[in-house]
């Protein structure tokens, strides 16, 4: 008995399948110089862990100059060299650079590339059903230009003055004067180019997939039919479109004043008692077009995991997600308002205290979409069938994050307050929580979760339990104590406790830090174990392991060039018909048509339903209409 | 054999563009950002104390003619292709990539001005009113030698009867890319005009 679909549709064309199939690469072109979607988001994905671990690596050791500063460090010596002084201590300007370089490599180059660049490149084919990218090409140069900056800002670690000190945010003087640290001379120079670099990349992969998400959808894959995913990968992409831009201009602005003696930042210094030729520049113009950057850029790493996380809670609990509408409206809005917020970050520069007071009012704002965000989490889980797979402990995870560290973010939004509290632990404590920590658990949870449609295989869901329990834990003993010791004044990028005698008392709690960060790191390479582990003995992956109603779970087990084997299927629905009242199944995949589930369907979609007869061959049509 | 017919809803095409077209706009996009960046640090910069007033070479007032003919041919081009005119698109293209190579000397020439009238790009006798002049107008000559490129793909694919009324995707975004250097630039020369 043969089963047909009869889609009448007023066909235009058929899809372009001539020049993807068939092809049967060798293996540079298959593995290395791709353009197919998947191999290109494994590649930042692998590129990612790499930075992370090194990222990690370098907080642990300025963790333990912190926590241990009587500690004798000579053992480091064979990895860091002269970095260590003669006296077994960390050299303090090498600090410095260990700080920057950490704060540079998690927010960028793990969790913009590693996050956007996996994520979006991987799930924006496969859950709006197309075969690849708007252009393969573009992709690829994606990642190659990403590579290229890793490779430099890699090098830049190794170089005799060590790599750049300022700070992730590079604020001139600072930053713009070889003189000032030794981080500041080519250390710095490598920073701008690989940023540079960077900068490019991230707009060829956002321009690709704006455009991949606009103009290539299947059929029936309506805007209010895109996973809440898609929606994230798409607001996150043009943010970065219109904000990097703004921090190349900065940057390049800067290169200027480096190497080529123009002063837009500069003005009236004295080196050893002498003028520099600098003359009528401003630093404060710096920060201004960076934080238009990077607030924006925070938002860049934290909107893809909040929508990873959104399909994984909804999934897992096999329930629709509470407020689709309300998701995508509260992503719009933080979107539109990260854009006029970013002078909290200069509450102390001596702006106007009127201005201060507009960046205020606009910046507790935001807390409202984040609450609807939050509370749509909660209440997609409130009373759900519950499915504790190690991808939904690292969503919950992050929604708590996102929580405790948001409630901070409350605090330094007012201007008033932030005067104690700008540039201590406090502002570290609540980064790392709502941005750092939360980002990572979403990235985490995505790789949980679409393992299976990565590798073909599954991860090891015990280990996964245990890397959980142990990050989630070591997370907060890690940044809870911060909030303390940031309310006590202590500041931030400084290298020592020791000297003042206030802090003196929260040496205990520090030394306290420094132990759960290392237990954390070491917990990281559980999941190191099990995700390589898995990726060749892993359980195989049955097509649907989570019975999701997505359309990557429809496609073979491991995808090929191309995706589908036939036609790329169609949409009809949603993709939250969980546990729907009267269905057969708890899930309902976007593939299977209202008319197939007359038991389940609402009044509405039952109107979506209409017959009508064709004027010219007979046949019947059936229309779907919108809305 | 039995046959089991489904009959379904049907699922629409949702809306879309061409999707090389739609990525052009969005560059234009990022690029348009980058030189808000800038205006925007150029105004603040100019409400603070030490901004020096400038005045602008007579050669910014050419190039910009210049780059309005420019874009007066390409729509000729454009309307010639359509027609398929392909003799005419030859010329046309030729004519417009010519005027850009010009509008480029200008403003080279604007710069050797400058330099004589003592504002300069870095040095002790630098300002930062100057630098940004040089900055603006450089990074805008920069992304119009890639438009310069960008035409002289379009004319080889003329002469290889690539571009023609059914196939005028290349042309549209060559041409979409070059009327936005020559508004960007209008813009800037405007701009630096009432923001002396
Ligand atoms: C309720 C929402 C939020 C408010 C009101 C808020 C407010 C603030 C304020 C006022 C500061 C500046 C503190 C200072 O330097 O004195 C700050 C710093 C920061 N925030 Fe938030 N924030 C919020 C949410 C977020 C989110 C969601 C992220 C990231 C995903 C984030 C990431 C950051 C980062 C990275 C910094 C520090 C940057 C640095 O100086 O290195 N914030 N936040
Ligand atoms: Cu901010």
């Amino acid at each position: 008995m043969a089963t047909t679909d009869i889609h009448i549709h007023h066909e235009t064309e058929h899809h372009d399948d001539h020049d993807h199939e068939h092809h049967e690469g060798n293996f540079w072109t298959t593995y290395i110089f791709s353009q197919d979607h998947k191999v290109i988001a494994k590649q930042f994905l692998i590129t990612g862990i790499f930075w992370a671990l090194l990222g990690g690596t370098l907080s642990v050791i300025f963790r333990l100059q912190l926590g241990f500063p009587d500690m004798n460090l000579d053992w480091l010596k064979p990895v860091l060299g002269e970095w260590i002084t003669p006296e077994g201590k960390l050299d303090p300007e090498f600090y410095l650079a260990l700080v920057t370089m950490h704060g540079t490599i998690m927010v960028f180059f793990v969790l913009t590339a590693g996050l956007s660049g996996t994520f979006s490149n991987f799930l924006i084919p496969l859950q709006i059903g197309a075969r690849d990218m708007a252009s393969g090409f573009m992709n690829m140069l994606s990642y190659w230009f990403f590579f290229l900056s890793s490779v430099i800002m890699f090098i830049s670690l190794f170089l005799e003055t060590g790599p750049a000190g300022g700070g992730w945010t590079i604020y001139p003087p600072l930053s713009a004067l070889p003189q000032a640290i030794k981080g500041s001379g080519t250390g710095m120079t490598l920073w701008l180019v690989a940023m540079a670099l960077f900068i490019v990349s991230t707009l060829l992969g956002g321009i690709n997939y704006i455009t991949t998400i606009i103009n290539m959808r299947t059929k029936g894959m309506s805007f209010t039919r895109m996973p809440l995913t898609i929606w994230a990968f798409f607001f996150t992409a043009i943010i970065g479109l219109l904000s990097f831009p703004v921090l190349f201009a900065a940057a390049l602005l800067l290169i200027f004043d480096r190497s080529f003696g123009t002063s837009f930042y500069l003005s009236d210094i004295f080196i050893g008692g002498e003028a520099l030729p600098h003359t009528g520049g401003s630093p404060i113009l710096f920060q201004h077009l960076f934080w238009f950057l990077g607030h924006p850029e925070v938002y860049i790493v934290l909107l893809p995991a909040l929508g990873i996380t959104s399909e994984i809670i909804a999934t897992n609990s096999r329930k629709p997600i509470f407020g689709y509408k309300a998701m995508i409206g509260s992503m719009l809005f933080i979107a539109i308002l990260s854009f006029i917020v970013w002078a909290h970050h200069m509450f102390v520069t001596g702006m106007n205290p009127f201005l201060g007071s507009i960046f205020m009012l606009l910046t507790l704002i935001i807390a409202v979409p984040s609450a609807v965000k939050i509370f749509n989490y909660v209440t997609t889980l409130w009373k759900g069938n519950l499915i504790f797979t190690p991808a939904m402990l690292f969503s919950i995870g992050l929604v708590s994050f996102f929580l405790t560290g948001g409630i901070t973010g409350i605090f330094l939004g007012n201007s008033a307050v932030d005067i104690q509290l700008h540039d201590t632990y406090f502002v570290v404590a609540h980064f790392h929580l709502v941005m750092g920590s939360a980002s990572f658990f979403g990235m985490l949870a995505g790789v949980y979760h679409w393992f299976p449609k990565m590798f073909g295989r599954m991860m090891d869901n015990r280990l996964g339990y245990i890397h959980f329990w142990v990050t989630f834990v070591g997370v907060y003993l890690v940044f809870f104590p911060m909030h303390y010791i940031g309310i006590a004044g202590f500041p931030r990028r400084y290298y020592s406790w020791t000297n003042f005698e206030t802090f003196s008392g929260f040496a205990d709690l520090n030394t306290m830090v420094s132990v759960a960060a290392i237990l954390t790191l070491a917990a990281q390479f559980i999941f190191l174990f099990n995700f390589f582990y898995s990726i060749f003995r892993g359980k195989a992956a049955s097509a649907n392991p989570w019975n999701s109603n997505t359309l990557e779970w429809t496609t073979p087990r491991n995808p090929g060039h191309g995706n589908w084997v036939g036609e790329i299927p169609s949409v009809y629905r949603w993709p939250y018909d969980y546990s729907k009242p009267g269905a057969k199944d708890d899930f309902i995949p976007q593939t299977v048509p209202y008319s197939e589930t007359p038991e389940s369907n609402l009044p509405h979609e039952n109107e979506l339903i209409r017959l009508e007869s064709s004027g010219g061959d007979g046949s019947i049509i059936v229309e779907g209409n919108k809305h | 054999m039995t046959t089991d017919i489904k009959i379904v809803e049907e699922a629409k095409k949702p809306l879309s563009m061409h999707p090389q077209k739609f990525a052009m706009w969005l560059f234009i996009v990022s690029v348009t950002m980058l030189f808000m960046a800038w205006t925007s640090a150029y105004i603040v910069k100019r409400g603070e104390p030490g901004w020096s007033s400038f005045e602008l070479p007579q050669e910014f007032w050419t190039s910009s003619v210049i780059i309005v003919l420019s874009s007066i041919s390409l729509i000729w081009a454009q309307v010639s292709a359509k027609r398929d005119n392909l003799e005419m698109v030859k010329v046309a293209v030729s004519i417009t990539t010519i005027l850009g190579l010009a509008f480029l000397a200008a403003q080279w020439l604007a710069w050797i001005k400058m330099v004589e009238m003592n504002y300069y790009f870095t040095g002790m006798g630098s300002n930062t009113s100057s630098s940004f002049i040089y900055v603006l107008t450089g990074v805008h000559g920069l992304h119009l030698i890639g438009g310069i490129v960008f035409l002289l793909i379009v004319l080889v694919s003329t002469f290889r009867y690539k571009i023609h009324s059914k196939n005028m995707v290349r042309m549209e975004m060559c041409a979409t890319y070059w009327h936005f250097l020559g508004g960007l630039w209008l813009y800037l020369f405007v701009f630096l005009v009432l923001n002396r």
